[in-house]
Parts: C-alpha cells; sequence; structure tokens
C-alpha cells in the first residue's frame, strides 16, 4: 500500500515536471502549429546552464533557475527570429529546422559539459524528508508539485487575464483572423516561443536535482511531451496540465507493473489520441 | 536542337553516368586504401537502401516519418532473433521481410489517419514505441545489452565475412533496391502516388483510393526499409535498441531532406554525405553532430530542395551564365525551365 | 429515367445551415445552370453531389443509381466529373501528364507498380486526343506551370470530359476568364455532345445564359425559383435576390 502511495507521489512529481516541460511545448504547438523539436534539447539546455551556475559559480539554486531560463528563453527568441521567421508559410521547413538545431544543441552540451553525467544538489531548505500520510516523502519532490501549480497559475492569469494572454488565444484560434484585428503576430510567435523556450530550461533546472543532467537527456524528455501535448490537446493549459499528471502516473506504474511494456503503455494513449480524437482532450484543433 | 532531340541526349548521357558509376563502384574495393574504406562503403549503400525506402514516403508520397528507425531495427531484430532460435540465413531473411511488411502494415495503418503534421507525430510515436519494446522487452530483445549475430552468410560459396565479399553482395542488393525503387517511380501506381502528394482532393475526386495508394507506398518503403534492416544487421552483426532510437530516424530523415526528397539520387547522395561526415569527418572534426545538423538547418533554409536538385540548378546558372547570349530563335522553343 | 435526382438535401455546419431541402431533377442530356449571389450554397451543393461532403439528410441518385452513400472517389467510376472554381491540377508536370492522369484514374492501370508509365502508347494517345478536343494538343509537352489561366481552365475541362463522364459539374469555369478566353470556354461547352448533362455554376450572367436551358436560382441554401431562361429571367423574385439586397 505504501509503494503505492510512494508511486503516486512521484508520479504527481513527474506530473508537475511534465506540466513545465509540456506547457510551452504546447503553446508554441498551438500557436505556431509545429512541434518544437528543439524542447528536449532546451530542457537539456537549462539544465546544464543551472548546474553550471550552481557548480561553478556558487550560484542559489534559485537565481541559477531563473537565469538559466531567461537565457534559453533568449536562446529560443534567437532561433525564431533568425530561423524561424524566415521559414514561415511551412511549416514542414520549420520542424525540420528545429530538429537540426537539437543535433547543434545537443552536441555542444556534450562539446562543453563532456558525456558524465552531473548531479545537481537539491537545493538547501529542502532536502530530506517529511511525514505526510504516515509515511516519509522527499521535500523536494513536493516542492516541485507546489512550483508546477503556481507556474500553472501564473500562465493561466497570463492566458486568461491579461492582453498578451487574450492575443495568444486568438492566435491559436485563427492566426489569420488576429492579424487582421491588427495583432503582430510575427512579435507575437518570436515572444510565444521565448516564453516556452524559457518555461523549458526553467523546468531542465527544476528537474536536475531529480533527473540529473546526462547527455540524451533530451531525446527522454521530448517525446514525453509529446505525449502529453497531444493527448492533452495543443494550446490548451488544462489539457497540458491534465495530460502531465496523466503520463507522470502512466509513466511511473507502467514501470512498476508491467516493465517490459512500460514505453508500449506510455505512447499508446498517444497513438489512440491521433487517431480517434487527434484535437485531444482539450485541443482547440487538430494537429 | 528538337525536343525529342534534346531527349535523347539526355538518355544518352544518364546511360553514360549510370555504367560510369557502376564499374567506378564495381571496381572500388580496388581504388580505395583499405578494408575501412571498403567497409564504409558498404556503410554507404546500406544507408542509402534505408535512405530510398524512407524516400518512397517524403519525396513521393509527401509523408515525412521520424519513426523509420523503427521499422529498419524491427527487420534487424526479426532476423537477429530467428537466427539466435537456430534457424538459417534464407529462413531469417524470409522471416525477416515478413515481420517488417506486417509491422509496416500496421504502422501505415495507424498512422495514415492523420497527414502533415499529424504524421510526423504519429509515426515519431511509433517509432518510440518500438524502441520501447526493443530497450525494456528484455525477454525477447536482451534490452540493452542487443543481440549478436554469429555470422554473416555465405551464399553460393562467397563468404560474407571477407569485407571485399559484403561490400559486393550489399552492392548487388543496392542495386536491385535501386532499379526496383526506379521502376515503381516510372510506373502508372508511381505517378497516382506522386498525383496523392501533389493535389490529394484532385485525386480522390478523379476516382483514385489515395489512402489506399498511400498504404501500399508505405509497405514498399518498408520492404526497402526492411531490405535495408537484414544487411544493417549483417553488416554489424550485432543488434541493439539504440538503432531504433529517435536520433536515428532523425539521421535518415536528415540523409533524404539533404540530399534532395525529390529525386532517387538524392537519398543516395544524402547517405554518402551522412555517413562520410560521420566516418571520416569525425576523424578531423570532433563535433560532427553539429556539423551534420548545421548542414541540415542549412540545406531546409537556403537549398530546401536538397544537394543534388539544387546542386544540378547550380551547375546551370553557371552554364548558363558561361555561354555567350544566344540571338533568340528556335533553340529557345526547346528550352523548358 | 433523370440523369440527377437530388431529393431533400439538408447540410448544416454547426448551427449554419447551408443547404435546405435542395430538390432538383436534371434530365438527360439537359444543360443546367445553378445561380444565386455569393453563400447561396451552391458549390457546397456540388460539393454534395461530388460526395466530398455527406450530407445530413436527403438522397443524391445519378441515372438511377443512389449516390448518397456512396464514396466520393466510387462517383468518377459511375460517370460524374466535375472541375472547381480554383484550379487544383499538377503544375510541376507536363499537360499530357494531367490528362493522363484523369485517364488512368478510371484503369485498372493504375495499380501497376511495374510497366513504364511513358511506354503507354494507347494512354498517351487519348490524352493527346482530349487535349486537341480542348485545341491545346501543342502545348502537349508543356509543363502546366507555364500555361495561362485560360489554358490550365481548358485542361481542367479536357481532363473532365477525358473520363466520358455522364454527369459533368462545372464550378465557376468562366471565373477569371479574359473576354476571348471566355468565348474560347463557351465554344467548348456548346461542342459537348449530348451524352454528357452538364449543371454549370456561374455567375457571368450573360455567357451562362446563353448556354443555359433550365436555370435554378438560389438563395440562403434553398432553390428560389427554377425553370426556362425566359421564365428565371422575368420572375420577380429573381430580381428582388439580386438588385434588392
Amino acid at each position: 500500500m505504501s509503494l503505492w502511495l510512494l508511486l503516486a507521489i512521484n508520479s504527481v512529481t513527474l506530473g508537475g515536471l511534465l506540466f513545465l516541460l509540456s506547457a510551452g511545448f504546447s503553446l508554441i504547438f498551438g500557436l505556431m502549429r509545429i512541434p518544437n523539436l528543439t524542447h528536449g534539447s532546451l530542457f537539456m539546455l537549462g539544465a546544464y546552464f543551472g548546474a553550471s551556475f550552481v557548480l561553478w559559480f556558487h550560484l542559489d539554486f534559485w537565481l541559477a533557475a531563473l537565469l538559466s531560463a531567461l537565457l534559453v528563453a533568449a536562446f529560443g527568441a534567437a532561433i525564431e527570429f533568425l530561423l524561424l521567421r524566415r521559414l514561415a508559410g511551412s511549416t514542414l521547413a520549420q520542424v525540420l529546422v528545429t530538429l537540426g538545431i537539437s543535433f547543434m544543441v545537443a552536441d555542444f552540451c556534450l562539446m562543453v559539459w563532456t558525456g558524465d553525467p552531473i548531479s545537481v544538489a537539491t537545493p538547501a531548505g529542502l532536502r530530506g524528508t517529511a511525514p505526510f500520510l504516515g509515511l516519509v516523502f522527499p521535500i523536494y519532490r513536493l516542492a516541485v508539485i507546489l512550483i508546477a501549480a503556481i507556474i500553472a497559475a501564473l500562465l493561466w492569469f497570463l492566458i486568461d487575464n491579461t492582453r498578451l494572454g487574450a492575443m495568444i488565444r486568438a492566435g491559436v484560434d485563427d492566426p489569420q483572423m488576429a492579424r487582421v484585428v491588427g495583432i503582430r503576430v510575427s512579435r507575437l510567435f518570436t515572444l510565444v516561443f521565448a516564453l516556452g523556450a524559457g518555461l523549458a530550461g526553467f523546468a531542465g533546472m527544476i528537474g536536475s536535482p531529480i533527473l540529473s543532467v546526462y547527455p540524451g537527456l533530451d531525446a527522454d524528455m521530448l517525446p514525453l511531451a509529446l505525449v502529453v501535448v497531444i493527448l492533452g490537446g495543443t494550446g490548451s493549459l488544462l489539457g497540458s496540465l491534465l495530460g502531465s499528471f496523466i503520463i507522470g502516473f502512466l509513466y511511473n506504474f507502467g514501470q512498476a507493473l508491467v516493465p517490459e511494456l512500460a514505453y508500449f503503455v506510455l505512447f499508446l494513449p498517444m497513438v489512440l489520441v491521433l487517431t480517434l480524437r487527434p484535437q485531444g482532450l482539450f485541443g482547440r484543433h487538430a494537429p | 536542337m528538337s525536343e525529342n532531340g534534346s531527349r535523347a541526349v539526355n538518355g544518352r548521357a544518364k546511360a553514360v553516368a549510370l555504367m560510369l558509376a557502376a564499374g567506378v563502384l564495381a571496381a572500388l574495393p580496388f581504388w580505395v586504401s583499405g578494408v575501412f574504406y571498403v567497409n564504409i562503403s558498404s556503410q554507404i549503400l546500406i544507408y542509402a537502401v534505408f535512405a530510398l525506402g524512407l524516400n518512397v514516403l517524403v519525396g513521393y508520397a509527401g509523408l515525412v516519418s521520424l519513426g523509420h528507425a523503427g521499422i529498419l531495427g524491427l527487420a534487424a531484430y526479426a532476423a537477429a532473433i530467428a537466427l539466435a532460435a537456430g534457424f538459417g540465413h534464407a529462413e531469417a531473411i524470409l522471416f525477416a521481410l515478413a515481420a517488417t511488411l506486417a509491422g509496416t502494415a500496421v504502422f501505415a495503418a495507424l498512422a495514415l489517419r492523420a497527414t502533415g503534421i499529424g504524421f510526423i507525430m504519429i509515426t515519431l510515436a511509433l517509432g518510440q514505441i518500438l524502441w520501447g519494446l526493443a530497450y525494456r522487452w528484455i525477454s525477447l530483445t536482451s534490452g540493452d545489452n542487443g543481440i549478436n549475430v554469429a555470422a554473416r552468410p555465405a551464399p553460393f560459396g562467397f563468404d560474407l565475412s571477407d569485407p571485399n565479399a559484403f561490400y559486393y553482395a550489399t552492392l548487388v542488393v543496392f542495386a536491385l533496391a535501386l532499379a526496383a525503387a526506379a521502376v515503381f517511380i516510372h510506373s502508372p501506381f508511381g505517378a497516382s502516388l506522386k498525383g496523392t502528394r501533389d493535389q490529394p482532393r484532385r485525386m480522390n475526386a478523379l476516382g483514385y483510393h489515395v489512402w489506399l495508394i498511400r498504404f501500399y507506398a508505405c509497405l514498399f518503403s518498408g520492404l526497402l526499409t526492411g531490405v535495408a534492416g537484414i544487411l544493417f544487421v549483417y553488416y554489424n552483426q550485432f543488434i541493439s535498441p539504440q538503432t531504433l532510437a529517435l536520433t536515428s530516424s532523425a539521421e535518415v530523415l536528415l540523409m533524404v531532406i539533404s540530399g534532395g526528397s525529390g529525386t532517387l539520387l538524392g537519398p543516395i547522395a544524402g547517405a554518402a554525405l551522412v555517413v562520410i561526415v560521420k566516418n571520416l569527418a569525425s576523424a578531423y572534426i570532433e563535433r560532427w553532430n553539429m556539423l551534420l545538423g548545421a548542414i541540415f538547418v542549412a540545406i531546409v533554409v537556403f537549398m530546401p530542395e536538397g544537394l543534388v536538385p539544387g546542386s544540378v540548378r547550380l551547375a546551370r546558372w553557371a552554364l548558363k551564365a558561361l555561354r555567350p547570349p544566344a540571338a533568340g530563335g528556335p533553340s529557345q522553343k526547346a528550352e523548358a525551365p | 429515367m433523370s440523369a440527377l435526382v437530388v431529393s431533400n438535401l439538408d447540410k448544416s455546419f454547426g448551427g449554419l445551415r447551408v443547404t435546405r431541402a435542395v430538390s432538383l431533377r436534371v434530365e438527360p442530356g439537359e444543360r443546367r445552370l445553378i445561380i444565386g449571389p455569393n453563400g447561396a450554397g451552391k458549390t457546397t451543393l456540388f460539393n454534395l453531389i461530388a460526395g466530398e461532403m455527406r450530407a445530413d439528410r436527403g438522397s443524391i441518385a445519378l441515372f438511377g443509381q443512389e449516390l448518397t452513400r456512396t464514396a466520393s472517389r466510387r462517383r468518377a467510376h459511375m460517370g460524374l466529373s466535375r472541375t472547381y472554381q480554383i484550379i487544383t491540377l499538377f503544375p510541376g508536370d507536363t499537360l499530357l501528364h494531367n490528362v493522363m492522369l484523369s485517364l488512368l484514374a478510371l484503369t485498372g492501370l493504375r495499380w501497376n507498380p511495374f510497366l513504364r508509365l511513358g511506354r503507354q502508347r494507347d494512354l498517351m494517345a487519348k490524352a493527346e486526343a482530349a487535349l486537341a478536343r480542348v485545341n491545346l494538343a501543342h502545348l502537349a509537352a508543356r509543363p502546366l506551370a507555364d500555361t495561362s489561366y485560360g489554358e490550365r481552365r481548358r485542361v481542367e475541362i479536357a481532363m473532365a470530359l477525358a473520363q466520358n463522364p455522364r454527369l459533368l459539374l462545372l464550378d465557376e469555369p468562366f471565373a477569371g476568364l479574359s473576354v476571348e478566353e471566355r468565348r474560347d470556354v463557351q465554344k467548348l461547352l456548346a461542342a459537348i455532345p449530348r451524352d454528357v448533362t452538364i449543371v454549370m455554376i456561374e455567375h457571368d450572367m450573360d455567357v451562362a445564359l446563353d448556354f443555359a436551358e433550365r436555370i435554378s436560382v438560389m438563395h440562403f441554401g434553398e432553390v428560389i425559383v427554377e425553370g426556362s431562361r425566359a421564365e428565371v429571367v422575368a420572375d420577380p423574385r429573381v430580381k428582388e435576390i439580386y438588385l434588392g439586397e
């Protein structure tokens, strides 16, 4: 019984982390109609940057997380502005470019940080365990859930209550119409891509005490972001939230119950959704 | 020169080029310096078959797949498992081809529910599922340890464990695959397929069964990919889940796109490019993945039709720029842009 | 037996009823014109008849054969051909290849992956004949991208006729054509024999009225008026639809 509870808490943690990862992916996909195949690399880049800030510059964990988020966001903005914008109108070309960039980022990380995995210490104050429901849980894992909730709330506020959010929603619903109404769609694209990238970078750092940082992290995370967003629906924050937790549970329980078919269990929902209900649980449009 | 006249010259030029290329390839073990390069050439040919298979979908059906390494892996694992179970080479190969076709049929039935970006994502997911099975279904695949292939076949007395012999066997298979692809493309079915790529709605209205055409194209693509997978597992005498990873599917897509998806030769050129960069450039440049990625991005942005058509275009432009200006007249009529 | 019988056809998109209980009866060999202001639902009606959309209610019959449940790709095999408002042909291919695709569609040959398409003399000869019918045989080897808009319209008509349809649906065949090009197409259409029944959607009144024997006027998804040229022109409701907006 306690094993299941532990698994459940870990699943919620993973779900929180996946939400941080896929919220950005979902926004980008919803607004720009491209699955950003660089997203896993951005997650990994954020983790490496953050780890470097902590280990080499001895910065505070949270400051490092923020800084790396900003760095990755800037990088994302550059990708959008310099490359993706040139290929506006051809989503296939844009997807291919993100693929090519993921190769470059992965190799860059290998070059700078070599092949050894880097473990980042859990931030001070959140170390150790706490009693909860008669069991002990790592505090940091609970903290990740809280962080995800806070970010979710902030994003919600952004999307639902600000002008920027309204523009994003308009762009997701109908980009042509949004242009006609005077929304500077190309600037919006850069902003949203940067936001998505920053979120991914932030998620990478937040996840690093749990997942550590290693070459191949990008290839591990990208498909998860993809499944979450397809399941939850592109462009939908609620969908990403729900999808993240469903996948978090599927991943952990799948590994525990049917280890040989773990990935099958994980990706089957994605295939089912794409074939039966392409817009996902809460999506506005099919991919 | 009349239209028919220039077409005849073109045809003759192509035939000559083809024979030259065949001669060069046939004599390869004699003019490259050492076994290492013979093996590289075998690799290029194997990946060329793989890329040809993927290009049936990308270039001629207009469907981009990011899961084809899964199909390659399926064939490789099927062969390796059959061999490990004690079957002979012929049976293992047949089994692998059959398994690949069956797997591709399922793959296609699911993936063809969507087109465009949706197709890319379903194939990515399906490739991941196959990778996950290879990685986790340890009782069947030994997981990360992979499966070894004890020996290469020895058909008609030629022991393929000799690198030269293996190269020739691969060359023969490659030639057959290329011929099959060429026949396919120039056939009525090939025209139907290309039509569905360009105007699926119109093709449907004309009376074509667009889904079924695409499905058969997937099967042919799977067949070629399976052949490459079998060659692959015999070449390496080993198969592991890494071969089915997303990066592998991305690499073969890179081969197709960089060489040029609209042509038969493009994927071959792309395969050569990637294999050479991986194996040879890596001796001089440590960061070959970054180079590959950069080349890919550059091609997508600046030469989207790919290296082969792009180079042809550049060559034509250069020739025109060097030729003295024509006085106008009959030669212009024959000039097809 | 009528060439085309449409009964109580109904189609809605969400809350919007685009086709309202449309009924039509076109006799073999007839030249029927469907007119109406923009948004009247004319192209939707064509899409329903051709099968690209499925009707919510009602039935469609072609020469007595029920079509309503038949997949759209089968309708070409039953003798139905159509052209589109926006030309969607194959720009990278020659005119000959475009027409060949149209001919190939109805033969078993289209599934053959072994033969060389370029050696199918029979097919190529038929395609050349189809192009000759629209006076474009001299451009057979020209890529479609290098032809004028008017020439492309004629290629489209050639492709539709090449399939020997019993019923030909023409969606605004005169749209975007110059005066001369219009006359060419007019002559073309007039030369089509009576074993092809033609239903046309058009905006260009003069040319269309010349062509039509019976006219159906649509407005907001309904057929408001139907009759001969003279009857429709004189009908006050028609004047109201076009002028009283």
